[in-house]
């Protein structure tokens, strides 16, 4: 017996084999593997060597900061006139809202992202989170409209740069998504009726480009509107893209709808549950967190689509910009005004797809799919 | 026999233009345990899911628990709560944790609060020998794990009637017993139970009747003895010779 013993078990586990450690394994691992990874890593290493000193140097070390008209014109655009921004950050950020009063939108949109950074944890997702937004966009609209509490009113027709940005993005994402499971769950019921209308719905307005429908909201519907009913610009064009954004987010929904088994469907009706109860405790829980990554999609083009709302004057971030260029003492420092709002730009949209992935990956913890469940 | 609790009369239905049901007339009485068997697209599985309905009959008609069934929702979903189904491929919800799938039904079809009914979802698990893994997600279990936990989603509604849709077929071998073990169990408590299964073994000793389809007819149904020691038709002669361990 302990002969047996004192031999090592075969059929134990053992440890696997060490990766070949050290920088210079992970070199040749990585850059040096093959030939054509030989040659590709030197062509793009020679590439970077010749660009980045270049671009370092027009970007940062040769740039000028100040907002200095004379010293940008002295450059003769070897380099960065970041003095351009300097001078006219205020007016790219809150485009034509009254100077004096810019604190009130800043502070609004800082309230909008500590809330958004507030509501990011499923932990939050509570039933106070519902009129806790409430209440935040209330204090949104109250502090940049103003008309009370002593705050002066200003017409929404000069809002403006990243606040409106921000707000035309959460307020046509948020109230789209309700809209497109709508019309997803729609477009999938038994119901030739429902079937039909949420067809025809997302149909036309995906037949139609954003642009247009900035257009008819702002010129044609309110030529449409009974008369004495008057609904502000803003209000129409948020209305405008929340509409259009929903056509689409119900396709991505439908996507994740038609993701699913059928089993799921059948268990739960075979348990008694109502079509309803079914689609609301089984069927979107898992549908929803499945379109995740489309869903970031829609949101970050939407980001970007609010830009085209300077076509029926208003000035986002982008139009913000473009008023700035108006100055003609400025006018030809435009690369360094888009660099910067593409910055802004970039900045949001790594955030919120940073997001994403953490969401997807702690939602879809479950996903570890069980026998039978067909990926 | 008293009042039978399901019962088919000149039954059938088509997919399509294919006749999968063809003038079924079957009835079951409370407290009796069902096997069908028959060789693969005979119908049965089609036959058992037209008991709750996740199939439609297009003639005859079909009762369950004294309610015929028909386009009315309401109904349909009445006899979904006295008929508990376990599935081939389990169909558990895989975004809820065991505990939840469990208790499901309860909360939301019977209104039942919160505590109640997983303190009502425990006590199926209990019953299933289950109740440790109560916390995980059913992706966290084995093949028979999984499918014990189908069974106690289905018991926790306290159905009067119980199908099960081949509910060893997916399973790993080393796990049919575990799962069959519970199923016998549960004839042994008087729960009307019909099988849909090639379990022979399970139908020699559980069922009370074991009826045989193919091509979409019931060709014959005995007791199990007398099917096994004596079929009468020659297809029935024929498949069992094909399953059978001679």
């Amino acid at each position: 017996m302990e002969a047996i013993a004192a031999r090592p078990d075969p059929a134990a586990a053992r440890e696997p084999p060490p990766a070949a450690p050290g920088p210079a394994a992970w070199v040749r691992r990585n850059l040096f593997s093959s030939v054509p990874s030989a040659l590709a890593t030197l062509l793009v290493g020679a590439a970077l060597v010749r660009v980045l000193p270049a671009a370092v140097r027009w970007l940062f070390t040769g740039a000028v900061w100040a907002p200095d008209y004379e010293a940008c014109r002295r450059l003769e655009y070897h380099a960065a006139c970041w003095g351009f921004v300097a001078e006219k950050h205020r007016l790219v950020l809150f485009g034509r809202y009254p100077f004096a009063e810019q604190w009130r939108p800043l502070v609004a949109t800082l309230l909008v992202v500590a809330a958004l950074a507030a509501s990011a944890h499923p932990r939050s997702w509570r039933r106070w989170l519902a009129p806790a937004w409430a209440v935040v966009l209330a204090a949104f609209f109250l502090l940049v409209r103003g008309g009370a509490l002593g705050l002066t009113y200003v017409d929404p027709g000069l809002w403006g740069g990243l606040p409106l940005t921000v707000l035309l993005t959460l307020v046509g994402v948020s109230a789209s998504i309700p809209i497109g499971i709508v019309l997803a769950l729609g477009r999938r019921s038994r119901l030739p009726v429902a079937r039909g209308a949420a067809s025809l719905y997302i149909e036309m307005v995906r037949g139609v480009p954003l642009i247009t429908v900035l257009f008819v909201a702002s010129f044609v519907f309110p030529l449409l509107l009974p008369q004495g009913l008057r609904l502000d610009p803003l209000a129409r064009i948020a209305l405008a893209i929340t509409l259009f954004q929903a056509a689409y987010m119900a396709e991505v929904v439908r996507g994740g709808l038609q993701a699913l088994p059928k089993g799921q469907l059948e268990a739960a009706a075979s348990l008694g549950l109502s079509w309803w109860q079914a689609q609301r405790r089984v069927v979107l829980p898992q549908a929803l967190v499945l379109v995740i990554p489309s869903f970031v999609n829609s949101l970050l083009s939407t980001f970007m689509d609010t830009s085209l709302v300077t076509v029926v004057s208003m000035y986002d971030l982008t139009g913000a910009l473009r008023l700035a260029l108006g100055d003609p003492q400025w006018r030809n420092f435009f690369i360094e005004g888009y660099l910067f709002v593409g910055a802004v730009y970039f900045a949001c949209c790594l955030a919120m797809s940073r997001y994403s992935h953490w969401l997807e990956k702690r939602l879809g913890r479950w996903a570890r799919r069980p026998e039978g469940y067909a990926a | 026999m008293s009042e039978p609790i399901i019962q088919f009369a000149g039954v059938n239905k088509w997919y399509g233009r294919f006749h999968v049901l063809k003038d079924v007339d079957l009835e079951v009485a409370a407290g009796e345990r069902i096997v069908i068997c028959g060789p693969s697209g005979s119908g049965k599985s089609t036959l058992i899911r037209c008991i709750n309905r996740l199939e439609e009959h297009q003639q005859g008609r079909i009762v369950v628990d004294g309610v015929e069934l028909t386009e009315d929702l309401k109904s349909v979903e009445r006899i979904r709560r006295e008929v508990g189904m376990v599935f081939q491929q389990f169909n558990l919800f895989p975004h809820l944790t065991v505990l939840e799938n469990v208790a499901l039904a309860p909360a939301w079809v019977l209104r039942l609060a919160r505590e109640e009914a997983e303190a009502r979802a425990m006590q199926q698990l209990a019953r299933v020998r289950i109740a440790d893994q109560a916390a995980k997600h059913p992706g966290q279990l084995s093949g028979g794990q999984q499918q014990r936990v189908a069974i106690a989603r289905a018991l926790c509604m306290q159905p009067r009637i119980m199908l099960f849709d081949e509910p060893t077929s997916a399973l790993d071998p080393e796990m049919v017993k575990e799962v069959l073990d519970v199923m016998l169990e549960l004839a042994g408590q008087g729960m009307t139970m019909v099988v849909v299964t090639h379990e022979m073994g399970f139908a020699r000793s559980v069922a009370d009747r074991v009826v045989f389809m193919d091509e979409g007819r019931i060709v014959e149904q005995n007791p199990p003895r007398e099917f096994f020691a004596n079929p009468r038709s020659e297809r029935t002669r024929d498949f069992l010779g094909k399953i059978l361990p001679r």
